[in-house]
């Protein structure tokens, strides 16, 4: 496909990966059947996204089709083409958040960042994205960073909490 | 003495790991003689983070909202002093809520470590295991099933004694007991607790199931957001190989069984049982026609069995207590009891467990302690993308599935969300149509298109462009989505509409025709204006206004204009008057 198509996934500037990182996850479930999401997962774990010649090269190890990687890779919402920022947002937008006002934080997010929902800011340092209820309800609305959960969120305190982020970011570099 | 911590999400995200952090630095640094453990969500979140100090009588006091600053008081009071903390511990109120409680599928969340396998045997766990692989078959299994009168808790109630007969019968030896942890409705959180609170309660039941049907290998399909569930469950199934309950000769009898996760990657489709084997497999989660059931044609083709995550709670507790005492709760037709994840604005939100059989009233009111700040009460969504919004005229509805289902909602998997006269139904509707017109696998024309379709009427009216015929436009994609669609998503995806436009017609017609939204939660339709007798033109509002749309001197009363206000609703928050009106 991409050699005689002379394709962009071909094209001298692309970054390179190292793929050898791959090859125990290769060695464990290239050969069971349907571990296809398994393999896919664990890249990404990887190399914190999907890049084309990690499918292409998962395609060559596995003998599945690129097309139908990419069509799974789509299908699915946990499956990223794009690298992330630094610090991943997962802004809850699950119903009880949404009926105690999650829309409103979202706004308020936006405006700190200066990105929508999906993107990622310029110097990379924060990523936004939404997703279904994280099972604090009771402390909604909520989102988590890091790992890290903050609850009972309201427009002033979800800029004061990105600040803060940023700051130990930006205090991190001075060290 | 013995010091537990709530570790499940909620209780983690209140700062239990902190609190947690701050005894065992303690605990060591005066080198107490005292142990540190961690539990399960007991189901009241709004109390997180929440402390059980057990002394060596085995009496129990429980704190509750504690933080770390809390800490050096409870350690120096209590464990060390031998004096209670009255001040922190739980109110008669709270405590009085878990037993209005029936607790089943939670029997063992926040009162075991859900780590330790030794804990739950204590409780009395892998003794239906033993009974059932050393004394019963597997008709005597299916037949305890039948007794009990269990139905499906995932959403559609489907008798599970029914299925799991199917997949006995069904012609193979090679067949897969598989739990379903996708936990699609995306404004619940049992199988979660459930999940992370008591694993090996799942994991027997599965055993007990798969036993029941022949099949040699249980499969947990896990959300993949869930990932401290998929820590505690594998962890769980190694305690459980290595004491003897997985693999081989499981208990000295011929009966093999072995298990495995597979974390799912973000599709809620895939909580549809034919999705969720095409997902297993490794491919795209696409639904596919039925029949051929899972049962005759599932994961590879074998027969294979599907329950949720409550479902299989319930196992063990059937097969020590037997079928009838399980069937001694609930209704007729609807059997035992249902955990439910209660939320939104409510007083007392969280997880509760409750018999088959009472009203919403005595869940809202008497577990729930009312609307949050004292607002009126306006409609419980039930069933999340699938069900819908039962208003407060029929909160004296049963909860069984035939009366939820008679309004329109459904029981649904336990979502159970409060609205007040602040949430905006039309809006509500709107929510739920852009989650599954998002979710969609896109097979079904309707599904796909006509979901699309609605959420644009549906944005329209909200954003204040609604238009004679609106309303009839939305009733008629309704009907042929459901007539048009394969999979249950398709054919449940308008219940949202149609049951807000059943019970809160007026609120659309409100919105199209006067454009006014009475819960004043849609922007678009607002008009903000300032109080003549309240405004001392403090200049504040104008200030912050992004479009310039206020002007007024100092000192004198402001003015908005409504051409260029873009209803962003700054002027309201900044003002310390309250002189901004919204209408
Ligand atoms: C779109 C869709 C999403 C579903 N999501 C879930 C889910 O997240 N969890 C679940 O247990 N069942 C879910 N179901 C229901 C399952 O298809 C299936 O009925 C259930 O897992 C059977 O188990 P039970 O009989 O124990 O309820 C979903 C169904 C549909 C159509
Ligand atoms: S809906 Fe946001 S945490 Fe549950």
């Amino acid at each position: 496909m991409c050699e005689k198509n002379n394709c962009a996934c071909n094209s001298s500037d692309s970054p390179v990966f190292d793929f050898s990182k791959l090859d125990p996850v290769m060695d464990k479930y290239k050969k069971t059947p349907g571990s296809l999401i398994t393999i896919l997962q664990k890249a990404q774990d990887i190399y914190g996204y999907l890049p084309k010649e990690v499918m292409n090269y998962i395609s060559q190890e596995t003998g599945v089709k690129p097309s139908k990687i990419y069509g799974v890779v789509t299908f699915y919402t946990q499956f990223r083409l794009e690298p992330i920022g630094k610090n991943l947002i997962m802004l809850c937008q699950g119903t009880a958040c949404h009926v105690n006002g999650a829309k409103m934080i979202e706004e308020s997010i936006c405006e700190e960042l200066g990105v929508q929902e999906g993107e990622t800011t310029e110097d990379g340092l924060f990523t936004l994205n939404n997703v279904a209820c994280l099972g604090c309800c009771s402390l909604s609305p909520v989102m988590m960073i890091n790992g890290e959960t903050y609850g009972k969120l309201t427009k002033d305190s979800v800029k004061k909490i990105l600040k803060e982020v940023r700051n130990a970011e930006k205090s991190g570099e001075v060290k | 003495m013995k010091v537990i911590v709530g570790q499940g999400s909620c209780g983690i995200a209140a700062g239990a790991n902190k609190v947690f952090g701050e005894f065992e630095k303690l605990i060591n640094e005066k080198q107490l003689n005292v142990s540190l453990e961690k539990t399960g969500c007991i189901g009241t979140c709004y109390l997180e983070p929440m402390v059980d100090i057990v002394d060596d009588m085995g009496k129990k006091t429980t704190y509750v909202s504690i933080n770390p600053e809390q800490v050096i008081e409870l350690v120096e009071k209590h464990l060390e002093g031998n004096t209670l903390v009255s001040d922190y511990m739980i109110s008669d109120e709270d405590s009085d809520i878990l037993g209005k409680q029936k607790r089943i599928a939670l029997r063992n969340c926040g009162v075991i470590n859900p780590e330790s396998i030794d804990e739950y045997i204590e409780a009395g766990g892998y003794e239906a295991t033993k009974k059932v692989l050393t004394q019963m078959s597997q008709a005597e299994v299916i037949d305890e099933m039948k007794i009990s009168g269990l139905r499906g808790r995932g959403g559609a109630g489907f008798p599970t004694w029914f299925k799991w007969d199917a997949a006995n019968k069904s012609p193979g030896d090679e067949k897969y007991m598989i739990c379903n942890a996708d936990e699609g409705d995306p404004g619940a959180f049992m199988d979660r607790s459930v999940l992370e609170g008591d694993p090996h309660s799942v994991l027997e039941g599965m055993i007990i199931g798969g036993y029941a049907i022949g099949a040699k290998e249980g499969i947990l399909y896990v959300r993949a957001e869930y990932p401290l569930a998929i820590i505690r469950l594998e962890k769980a199934i190694e305690q459980a190989k290595d004491k003897g309950f997985l693999g081989n000769n499981i208990l000295g009898t011929n009966f093999n069984f072995d298990m495995r996760i597979k974390a799912g990657a973000g599709a809620f489709v895939c909580g549809e049982e034919t999705a969720l084997i095409a997902s297993l497999e490794g491919e795209r989660g696409m639904p596919r026609l039925k029949p051929p059931f899972p049962a005759q044609k599932g994961y590879w083709q074998k027969p294979s069995n599907i329950n949720n995550v409550e479902t299989f709670g319930n196992i063990t507790w059937i097969i020590n207590n037997g079928g009838a005492a399980y069937a001694a709760m609930g209704t007729e037709k609807s059997k035992g009891t249902k955990v439910f994840a209660l939320t939104g604005k409510i007083k007392k939100g969280g997880l509760v467990e409750i018999p088959m059989g009472l009203t919403l009233r005595e869940v809202i009111y008497d577990i729930g302690g009312g609307i949050k700040d004292e607002k009126a009460f306006k409609a419980v969504q039930m069933g999340g993308p699938s069900g819908g919004c039962i208003p407060a005229e029929l909160i004296d509805t049963t909860v069984d599935y035939e009366s939820l289902t008679k309004t329109g909602a459904i029981m649904g998997s336990g979502g159970m969300v409060v609205m007040d006269e602040t949430t905006c139904m039309v809006d509500m509707a709107r929510y739920f149509l852009d989650f599954t017109r998002k979710e969609s696998c896109g097979k079904c024309n309707y599904c796909r298109i006509g979901t699309k379709r609605m959420l644009e009427i549906l944005e329209r009216i909200t954003e204040g462009q609604g238009k004679e015929g609106d309303i009839e436009l939305l009733e008629e994609l309704a009907t042929k989505i459901k007539d048009g669609s394969m999979c249950a998503l398709g054919q449940t995806a308008p219940n949202p509409v149609l049951t807000t436009l059943k019970y809160f017609r007026n609120e659309y017609e409100d919105h199209i025709y006067n454009k006014k939204c009475t819960a004043k939660s849609c922007k678009s339709l607002l008009t903000f204006t300032i109080d003549e007798t309240t405004c001392t033109g403090c200049t504040l509002c104008a200030r912050k206004c992004p479009v310039n749309a206020i002007t007024g001197e100092v000192k004198k009363l402001h003015k908005i204009d409504q051409e260029l206000c873009i209803k962003c609703g700054k002027c309201e928050s900044s003002c310390k008057f309250k002189a901004i009106l919204i209408d």
